[in-house]
């Protein structure tokens, strides 16, 4: 069951208005952008080797949320992806199978029937992905299709001009709605796609916005910008549920997405996971990457790692 | 000594072998490497397994004669030559350095206890930087603000710690050679390795001999250097005591004397602060360098209204701090460099707890042999305590409380010290305020522990005089 | 000759802005060159010396913390206020030091040009030895000169007035306060001094006059630990080597005495620099937007 935000949380009262939600979204600690940088630089440098490094790439499999959203996506495409989440490397049984596929509404069909019964989830992007520019009426036709289609996930963008206009009651309200209309069937993953927000201070501030509305995970980019998850936006979202947790008791995940494509890229994601957050987070219901070209390159170095040999794009299976 | 997790880190040591420690050294005197005149030796440990790993000459008076003696006769040339002939030397020893930096890391955590990650990552980029800072002022001093034609004054003297050894090393000689002097240097009795190390860099950048000596000793070596008639120069790095006595043996003499000495730093965190930087910031600021640091952040001084929140992220923050083997790319917290300087910390932390503090530290098991001491905080802390007003140098924290910026800074002065200070808020008027109000040579605002070659660095007070860095450096070697 | 009688002055010291006699109540003949005598002043003791140190610790922070154009214009109105006393300070110097008037006139006008001088430092030194320092990382660096705190400065022996304002107009310039030692057999000039200043702008405290035996009044200063500096300008080789040595306890900035052929020759900016230190601040410059570190 998906965890959500009670309305009873100590935390109530800051949605009230939208001047105190104001209050309480500037009110929150500022981001000195040096060193948050240099914080996630420094656990960048965290040397991950031999078995710990076989348990990160086993983990990090598990934990990709196997993605395709291009205009050019078909049902073709969307089945071997999706039989790829459910066994990514044919040659080995033991590789897990990763956290869900993520495709566009129209394509959860097709998913769902590709991982029937592996336990690998559907999800689907929905609100107007990936501008969020549309009704809210629209927007949330999105949404119903992709639950009514039997997503298990609906990965959705918040309104950034909203956002960024202050007006953050509107973008709370939408995500509130977006909740209802993912019912008990669906969890939501909330994108503030974080390169357009632009500071730190504003990905924190997004990040208590969207926990508060409800979000089961916050989630940074939809990957069609030119920044997408960072170390140091993704390290300063795992503070905030973290502290999040601390306050109210409710538990969110976090998932970073777009330009993480090597293993050592994905493990520093887990080093920063492990040293912030801890062993609660390391878990695919609590934390995700959003990725496609990754998985291939954790393949190849599970493969290197099994035999000592080095692997080669010819060694795992291209989709 | 993070709490066990599904995710454990395994083993990830640096190679030992890509340094090559012999079975002992001699004094670097005149371009060469000799025996001591008494024929003394002393042996230099690891102090994370306790392991020798040489046996060291050590310097007594008639080599501290003899290495002034070589130091002085190629003064007259070193000092002829053009300052861009001396840049180049400079230049070459700070490329040299960074050739051989893996090598020279491993060493100085061998000989020091301190983390790979810190000697690999923080040291010996700074000393290369260090070197070739300076090397680009030989040439230009004439433009520095020292007059037209500004003059080395001779042979320096210099006695440096263990706690940075190849980076005290590199602050002492890259101005002496710049400047044109010609340099006796004694390294920690502790830390000789990287001092000896750099010989080898001299002879390799075919540095003339006589240009720098080396002489290991403890601390009646340095005495005697300090107290030798022919040393024009006396530079020290250490503790307040001797620097004071050091102060005390060249009164009267034209010896110019720079002191680089200790610090009681109080890290200033008001209630806007970003506190998670804040965080970071104080641990850096008590635990790098295991708190053996004379510019650490040894005291927080937390505003009242958010100690409980700072408190908890704090202790947190600690419990995940990585104790163990300094070779291990994954170590947070090193050895203690001695055993000395293990019974200091452990006295002093005894006795603040016996003064009624409450000490903290995160569950943390030690390594069996080598000398270790746990990331310790106190709380109920205040300006009487004996922890809040001693130099600790370990990794040791003293947490006290404030109200006003008012009161923030008084506590934050109420020191004989005055080397370093920080300050953690968002609001820059204050930063501005309180940083000009805090009697201390180096204010990091946000930030802690940052140095670089361009950025002057001493203390006010007991803390020392001169600086140590930028064109502020070249002042204490030239005749002005 | 005229058959009035003259008034004559009776010296006092000057310490925290008032004009007090020495606690000792003590005072030494003060002869001119000539061994004719001129005046008594007052022989301070080591609680003068502790109560001047206390006047100008009081004093340090609204000096130190005054703007530097503010600063300025206070030593220049000791200028102007040392202007319309020439006559008196002539007739001091030419006392003192044995002087013909015209030798002594020239001492004055140019210990009033020396004021006129430092008074133009005070919003200038900074720019000279501060600057921001070009540090490799995201981060703002500026080092700034401060005053060092309380200096005791001991007035050159020979040079009872320019000397005297040579090595005290660079101390308070920067924002120091000072305790001044006047030269022990010519102490006239420094104490008329102490009058000058108390009816310009500079703040009580700010500068102490203490006459006396030197060498007793110094060795409480050197060894006293809430003074930050000393200037031994008028301390001979081997009472220098005890100041120094006492300075050590809590490691003063210590100036040695040096050569001076000619007190009139201009000076470099040695003793502004003397007893400054330099404060360097750090802070992140961070970047314009979140665009994070890429691995």
């Amino acid at each position: 069951m998906p965890t959500t935000a009670s309305a009873a949380h100590p935390l109530t009262d800051v949605t009230a208005s939208d001047s105190s939600l104001r209050r309480f979204l500037h009110g929150l600690p500022g981001v000195d952008a040096v060193g948050l940088e240099a914080r996630a630089a420094s656990l960048g440098t965290r040397s991950i080797k031999t078995t710990a490094k076989a348990f990160a790439i086993d983990l990090a499999i598990s934990m990709v949320d196997l993605t395709t959203l291009e205009g050019a996506d078909t049902p073709g495409k969307v089945r071997a992806l999706g039989a790829k989440a459910v066994r990514p490397d044919p040659t080995d049984r033991t590789a897990p199978a990763t956290a869900a596929v993520c495709v566009y509404p129209d394509m959860v069909a097709v998913a769902k029937e590709a991982v029937a019964g592996s336990g690998v989830k559907v999800a689907s992007v929905a609100t107007a992905f990936p501008a969020g520019r549309a009704a809210l009426d629209v927007k949330l036709a999105d949404v119903r299709d992709a639950v009514a289609a039997g997503a298990d996930e609906v990965d959705m963008v918040i309104d950034r001009g909203a956002f960024l206009a202050g007006k953050y009651l509107k973008v709370y309200d939408e995500i509130v709605a977006v909740r209802e209309a993912c019912g008990t069937a669906a969890r939501l993953k909330v994108i503030f796609e974080t390169g357009e927000l632009s500071t730190y201070d504003n990905i924190r501030r997004a990040s208590w916005l969207g926990m508060l509305a409800g979000a089961d995970f916050i989630k940074t980019s939809t990957g069609k910008v030119a920044v997408n998850a960072t170390p140091a936006n993704t390290l300063l979202m795992l503070e905030a549920v973290r502290d999040y947790r601390a306050q109210t008791g409710v538990q969110v995940g976090v998932k970073p997405a777009g330009g993480i494509r090597t293993t050592k890229d994905a493990i520093k994601f887990l080093v920063l996971v492990n040293e912030t957050v801890g062993e609660d987070w390391l878990d695919n219901h609590w934390f995700r990457f959003g990725a496609s070209s990754l998985l291939n390159d954790l393949l190849m170095q599970r493969q290197k790692l099994a035999t000592g040999r080095y692997s080669g794009p010819d060694y795992v299976t291209v989709d | 000594m993070a709490p066990a997790s599904a995710f454990e880190y395994a083993p990830a040591p640096e190679s030992r072998s890509v340094v090559d420690i012999a079975p002992s050294y001699g004094l670097f005197i005149d371009g060469e490497f000799v025996e001591a005149a008494d024929g003394k030796v002393f042996k230099t440990v690891s102090p994370s397994t306790e392991e020798v790993l040489s046996e060291i000459a050590q310097a007594g008076s008639e080599d501290v004669d003899r290495a002034v003696k070589a130091a002085r006769r190629a003064f007259e040339k070193w000092s002829a030559l053009p300052g861009s002939e001396r840049a180049k030397y400079l230049f070459r020893i700070a490329r040299i350095i960074q050739e051989r930096s893996r090598e020279l890391a491993v060493l100085e955590t061998l000989d020091n206890g301190k983390p790979i990650k810190e000697t690999r990552d923080a040291d010996l980029p700074l000393v290369a930087a260090h070197f070739f800072y300076y090397a680009g002022w030989a040439d230009k001093l004439e433009h520095a603000g020292f007059g037209a034609s500004p003059k080395p004054l001779g042979v320096a003297g210099q006695v440096i710690p263990w706690n940075f050894p190849l980076l005290m090393l590199a602050w002492k000689i890259a101005p002496a050679l710049a400047t044109g002097n010609t340099v006796v240097l004694k390294p920690a009795e502790t830390t000789p390795l990287s001092a000896l190390f750099f010989a080898d860099v001299c002879r390799q950048a075919g540095l003339p001999r006589g240009v720098v000596n080396i002489l290991p000793g403890y601390g009646d070596t340095g005495a005697a250097l300090v107290a030798h008639p022919d040393v024009n120069k006396v530079a020290f790095t250490g503790s307040t005591a001797v620097g004071k006595e050091i102060a005390r043996t060249v009164a009267g003499t034209r010896k110019k004397i720079t002191l680089e000495l200790g610090g009681k730093g109080a890290n200033i965190v008001f209630d806007d602060a970003p506190i998670d930087q804040a965080v970071e910031g104080i641990v850096n600021g008590i635990f790098f360098n295991q708190g053996q640091v004379c510019c650490a952040g040894s005291r927080l001084l937390v505003q009242e209204s958010i100690q409980d929140e700072l408190l908890d992220s704090l202790k947190r923050r600690l419990s995940t701090l990585r104790l163990g083997d300094p070779l291990d790319k994954n170590t947070d917290i090193g050895a203690i460099n001695s055993a000395e300087q293990l019974s200091r910390i452990t006295s002093l932390v005894e006795k603040g707890a016996a003064e009624g503090a409450e000490p903290w530290s995160p569950e943390c098991e030690l390594p069996s042999s080598g000398y270790w001491f746990a990331p310790t905080l106190f709380t109920n802390v205040t300006q009487a305590h004996t922890i809040a007003r001693d130099e600790i140098f370990g990794p040791v924290l003293s947490v006290l409380t404030f109200r006003t910026p008012d009161e923030a800074v008084a506590k934050a002065n109420n020191t004989q010290y005055g080397l370093s200070a920080g300050i953690w808020t968002e609001k820059g008027s204050r930063i501005l305020a309180v940083a000009n109000k805090l009697r201390a040579g180096v204010v990091w605002s946000n930030t802690f522990n940052k140095f670089d070659p361009t950025s002057p660095f001493g203390g006010y007070k007991e803390s020392g005089f001169g600086r140590e860095g930028g064109r502020h450096g070249l002042e204490a070697y030239l005749d002005v | 000759m005229s058959d009035r009688l003259s008034v004559l002055k009776t010296y006092k010291l000057y310490v925290g802005g008032k004009f007090p006699r020495s606690e000792s109540g003590r005072v030494y003949e003060v002869t001119d060159s000539k061994g004719k005598w001129l005046a008594n002043a007052p022989q301070s003791s080591r609680k003068d010396a502790r109560d001047a140190v206390v006047a100008a610790r009081k004093a340090f922070g609204g000096w130190a913390g005054a703007t530097a154009y503010n600063r300025g214009q206070v030593l220049y109105r000791v200028a102007e206020m040392l202007e319309g006393r020439r006559a008196q300070f002539v007739h001091e110097v030419a006392d003192a030091e044995g002087l013909s008037k015209s030798k002594a006139a020239e001492q004055v006008a140019a210990t009033i040009d020396r004021w006129v001088w430092y008074a133009g430092w005070t919003d200038k030194i900074a720019q000279v030895v501060g600057g921001g320092n070009p540090v490799a990382g995201p981060y703002f660096n500026l080092s700034s000169p401060e005053p060092t705190g309380v200096v005791a400065v001991l007035a050159p022996q020979e040079s009872s007035f320019l000397g005297l304002v040579s090595v005290l107009a660079p101390v308070i310039a920067t924002g120091n306060t000072a305790v001044v030692i006047a030269s022990e057999r010519s102490p006239l000039p420094a104490l008329s001094l102490g009058e000058v200043l108390a009816t310009s702008d500079v703040p009580g405290g700010v500068v102490n006059v203490l006459s006396g035996r030197t060498a007793e009044i110094a060795t409480p200063l050197a060894s006293h630990q809430d003074v930050n500096a000393i200037d031994l300008a008028g301390a001979d080789e081997v009472l220098a080597k005890e100041l120094e040595i006492a300075a050590a306890d809590n490691l003063k900035r210590v100036l040695r005495p040096q050569p001076v052929d000619d007190w009139a020759a201009t000076p470099g900016i040695d003793r502004l620099t003397a007893f400054l230190e330099t404060k360097t601040v750090w802070h992140p410059t961070g970047s314009l937007g979140a665009s994070g570190s890429a691995y």
